[in-house]
C-alpha cells in the first residue's frame, strides 16, 4: 500500500511537468503578453518598456524562461503579480481556504443529500418518489450553474424581502458583513446561496447514479441470501447493499473533480466569493500571467493529488482491491 | 450472393427496431421535438422584425410586451431576436465541436484499444495528462490568449472556441471507445474476419466500429450537452464568443449587470440553455434505452 502511494505519487511528476510546460510555451508565446497593458499606456516610453522587458526576462529563449520558472516554483516562488507587484504564492495562500471552504461545504451537503435520496428510490424503483427524483435530478443536471446563482440573487436578493425588517432574506456578496470580519455564523450565512447554487447539480448527479449502482447490487447473490437469513430490509440496504453500491461513486467524484472546481469557479465569480477562481478571473481579464500560471499549476496539483486519495480510499473500501 | 442481398435489410430491420425503442421512450420523443424547434427558430432567426444588434436607447429596459416578445436590454435591442441569434452560436458550436471531439476520441479510443501494447500506453498517458486539466481555467487561459495570436482563422471567435472545447474534451469519448474495443477485438467475428485476412482498417473500420455506435451516439449527447453549458458560461465570464455577436452566455452577463434595474432579462438566455440542455439529455436518455439490448420495457 505504501508503495502503491509513492507510485503513484512519482507517476504525478512527469504529468505535472508536460501541463506546466505546455501552459508555460503556450501563455509565453502570445503576443502582447504580460506588458499589453504597459504598451497601450501612453505614459510608458518604449526605453521604460524595454527596461522592463530586460528585467522581466522576457527576452530570453523559452526554455531558458522556463527554466528558470520551473525553478522557483519548485522552490515555492511563483513570481510576482504584474498588476499587483505581490508574490503570487501569497495571493493564493489566502485564496485557497476560502475556496476549499465552498467547496468543501458544499460537497458534504451535496453527499449529505444526495446518498439517502439514492437509496430511497433505489428502495421503491418505479415508484411515484423515484419518477419524481429522476424528473427533479434531469433537471437538476440541466441547469447551468450560472444561471442558477443569478436565479438566487433574483428570488432571495432583489425580489424576496424579510417582511419584518425589509432587508434582503440572504447576503449574496462576499464572505462577511462588514464589520463582522472572521465571524463564523456570518460566513456561514453568505454560503447559503453560493453552497446552493453550486450543491444542486451534484445532488441530481450523484443521488441519480447511487441509485443505478443500488439498484445493481441489490440484484447480487449476497443480497438475497441476507434476506433469506431474516435481516431487516434496513439493514440489507444500509449495511449490505450501500456499502459495495458507494464504490463506483469514490470513483465518479474523483474524474469529477476538475468540474467541481469548474463550479466553485462561476460561484465565485458571482456571488464575488474571495476564493481562487475569483482570483483566476480578475487575472485573466487583466493578462496577469504569473498568477494564473500559480492558479492552474495549483488546481492541477489538487486535483492530482485528489485523485490519488480516491485511488486509496477505493482500495480501503473495497479489500478485493491488491496493490502491487 | 445470397448473403450480400440479405444483409441491407437486417440493418434496416435493426435502424427500425431502434428507432421503434427510442420512441418508446415518451419523453425522449418531446425531447426531439423540442429540439428540432430550438433549430428551426435558430435557422430562421433572420425572419423576426428586430435586429439582435440594433439599439434604441429611448426604449432600454422595456418590461415583455406583445411588440418586444421578451423586453428589451440596456441598450434598447430586443432581447427576443438577440436570443433566437444566441440559438445559432450555441447550437452551432454545441454540434461542431462535439462531431471534432468524437472525432478524435474514437481515432484515440480505437488506435488504443485495437493495438495495444505501446500505443495504448502513450496514448493513455496523454488522455490521463489531458485529464487532471483544471478544464475551464484552461479555457479561460486559451480563449484569451489564442486571440491574441496574429492567426487569421483564429480571429473568428466562434471557431476558437469550437476547437478549445474540443481539444478539451475528446478524453471521454476515447476512453469510452478504447474500453469497447478491447472487449470487441477478442469476439469471434473479428478473429474470423482476421483469418480471412482482413486489413487492420477493415478489422476496425468495418467490423469493431459499427458495434460501437450506441454507445458513442448517447456519450455524443452528453458531449453536446455539456459543451452548450460550456460555451454559454465561458461568453458569460467574457472569454467565449465576442460581442457584438449575441449569445446565450454573454446576453446573461449583461443581464446579471442590470439585475436590480431588469431582473427579468436574465431569465430567457438562461432558461433557452436549460431547456436545450435538458431536450439534449432526455434524447442521450432514450437513446440509452434504444441501443442497450438488456433493457426491459415496462409498458
Amino acid at each position: 500500500m505504501t508503495t502503491y502511494a509513492i507510485r503513484r505519487v512519482l507517476q504525478t511528476i512527469p504529468i505535472l511537468f508536460i501541463i506546466s510546460a505546455l501552459l508555460f510555451i503556450m501563455v509565453r508565446s502570445a503576443p502582447g503578453g504580460p506588458l499589453t497593458a504597459a504598451r497601450r499606456n501612453p505614459n510608458i516610453s518604449k526605453e521604460q518598456i524595454e527596461i522592463l522587458e530586460e528585467k522581466l526576462g522576457l527576452n530570453d529563449p523559452l526554455p531558458v524562461q522556463y527554466g528558470r520558472w520551473m525553478g522557483a516554483m519548485l522552490n515555492g516562488d511563483m513570481g510576482e503579480s504584474i498588476k499587483f507587484r505581490r508574490p503570487v504564492s501569497e495571493m493564493i495562500n489566502e485564496r485557497i481556504p476560502n475556496t476549499l471552504l465552498l467547496v468543501g461545504i458544499s460537497f458534504l451537503v451535496t453527499l449529505l443529500i444526495a446518498i439517502p435520496i439514492g437509496i430511497w428510490s433505489a428502495r421503491k424503483p418505479y415508484s411515484i418518489f423515484d419518477y419524481a427524483v429522476t424528473t427533479v435530478t434531469f433537471i437538476g443536471q440541466s441547469i447551468p450553474v450560472y444561471w442558477l446563482g443569478l436565479g438566487l440573487i433574483v428570488i432571495f436578493y432583489v425580489v424576496l424581502k424579510n417582511p419584518i425588517t425589509g432587508e434582503p432574506f440572504f447576503p449574496v456578496g462576499g464572505m462577511n458583513t462588514r464589520g463582522k470580519e472572521g465571524e463564523l455564523l456570518d460566513t456561514l450565512w453568505h454560503l447559503v446561496l453560493p453552497v446552493s447554487a453550486l450543491s444542486l447539480g451534484w445532488v441530481a448527479w450523484y443521488s441519480r447514479f447511487l441509485r443505478s449502482s443500488m439498484l445493481d447490487v441489490l440484484h447480487e447473490d449476497y443480497i438475497r441470501t441476507a434476506r433469506a437469513k431474516g435481516m431487516k430490509e434496513q439493514t440489507v440496504h444500509y449495511k449490505h447493499a450501500l456499502r459495495n453500491a458507494i464504490l463506483p461513486l469514490v470513483t465518479l467524484i474523483a474524474l469529477d473533480l476538475p468540474s467541481l472546481f469548474a463550479g466553485a469557479l462561476f460561484v465565485e465569480t458571482i456571488f464575488s466569493w474571495p476564493g481562487m477562481g475569483r482570483l483566476f478571473w480578475d487575472a485573466a481579464k487583466g493578462r496577469d500571467y504569473p498568477v494564473l500560471l500559480g492558479v492552474v499549476m495549483i488546481t492541477a496539483t489538487l486535483i492530482i493529488v485528489c485523485n490519488i486519495l480516491a485511488d486509496l480510499a477505493y482500495g480501503w473500501l473495497n479489500p478485493q482491491v491488491k496493490y502491487d | 450472393m445470397t448473403e450480400l442481398t440479405v444483409t441491407p435489410s437486417r440493418e434496416q430491420n435493426m435502424a427500425r427496431l431502434i428507432m421503434r425503442r427510442f420512441f418508446k421512450h415518451k419523453l425522449a420523443g418531446i425531447a426531439i421535438a423540442v429540439l428540432a424547434f430550438l433549430v428551426f427558430a435558430a435557422v430562421f432567426a433572420n425572419l423576426s422584425p428586430y435586429s439582435p444588434t440594433a439599439q434604441e436607447p429611448t426604449n432600454s429596459f422595456e418590461k415583455p410586451n406583445s411588440v418586444h416578445l421578451f423586453g428589451t436590454d440596456e441598450l434598447g435591442r430586443d432581447v427576443f431576436s438577440r436570443i433566437l441569434y444566441g440559438g445559432r452560436v450555441s447550437l452551432t458550436v454545441g454540434l461542431l465541436s462535439t462531431f471534432l471531439s468524437i472525432a478524435v476520441g474514437v481515432l484515440v479510443g480505437a488506435l488504443s484499444g485495437y493495438f495495444g501494447g505501446w500505443v495504448d500506453s502513450v496514448l493513455m498517458r496523454i488522455t490521463d495528462a489531458f485529464l487532471t486539466f483544471p478544464t475551464i481555467f484552461v479555457l479561460i487561459l486559451l480563449g484569451a490568449f489564442l486571440r491574441e495570436l496574429q492567426v487569421p482563422w483564429l480571429k473568428n471567435s466562434i471557431v476558437v472556441v469550437i476547437v478549445i472545447i474540443a481539444a478539451l474534451s475528446w478524453m471521454w469519448p476515447a476512453r469510452l471507445v478504447r474500453g469497447l474495443f478491447l472487449v470487441l477485438r477478442e469476439k469471434e467475428f473479428v478473429t474470423a474476419s482476421r483469418a480471412l485476412g482482413g486489413s487492420h482498417a477493415r478489422l476496425i473500420i468495418q467490423h469493431i466500429l459499427p458495434n460501437c455506435i450506441g454507445p458513442i451516439l448517447v456519450s455524443g449527447t452528453l458531449q453536446m450537452a455539456s459543451a452548450i453549458i460550456t460555451e454559454s458560461g465561458l461568453s458569460y465570464l467574457g472569454f467565449g464568443v465576442q460581442p457584438p455577436t449575441p449569445t446565450w452566455g454573454s446576453i446573461l452577463a449583461t443581464a446579471q449587470n442590470q439585475v436590480f434595474r431588469a431582473p427579468w432579462i436574465g431569465f430567457f438566455p438562461g432558461f433557452m440553455i436549460f431547456i436545450t440542455v435538458m431536450a439534449i439529455n432526455y434524447i442521450g436518455d432514450g437513446l440509452r434505452d434504444a441501443f442497450d439490448p438488456y433493457v426491459i420495457h415496462t409498458e
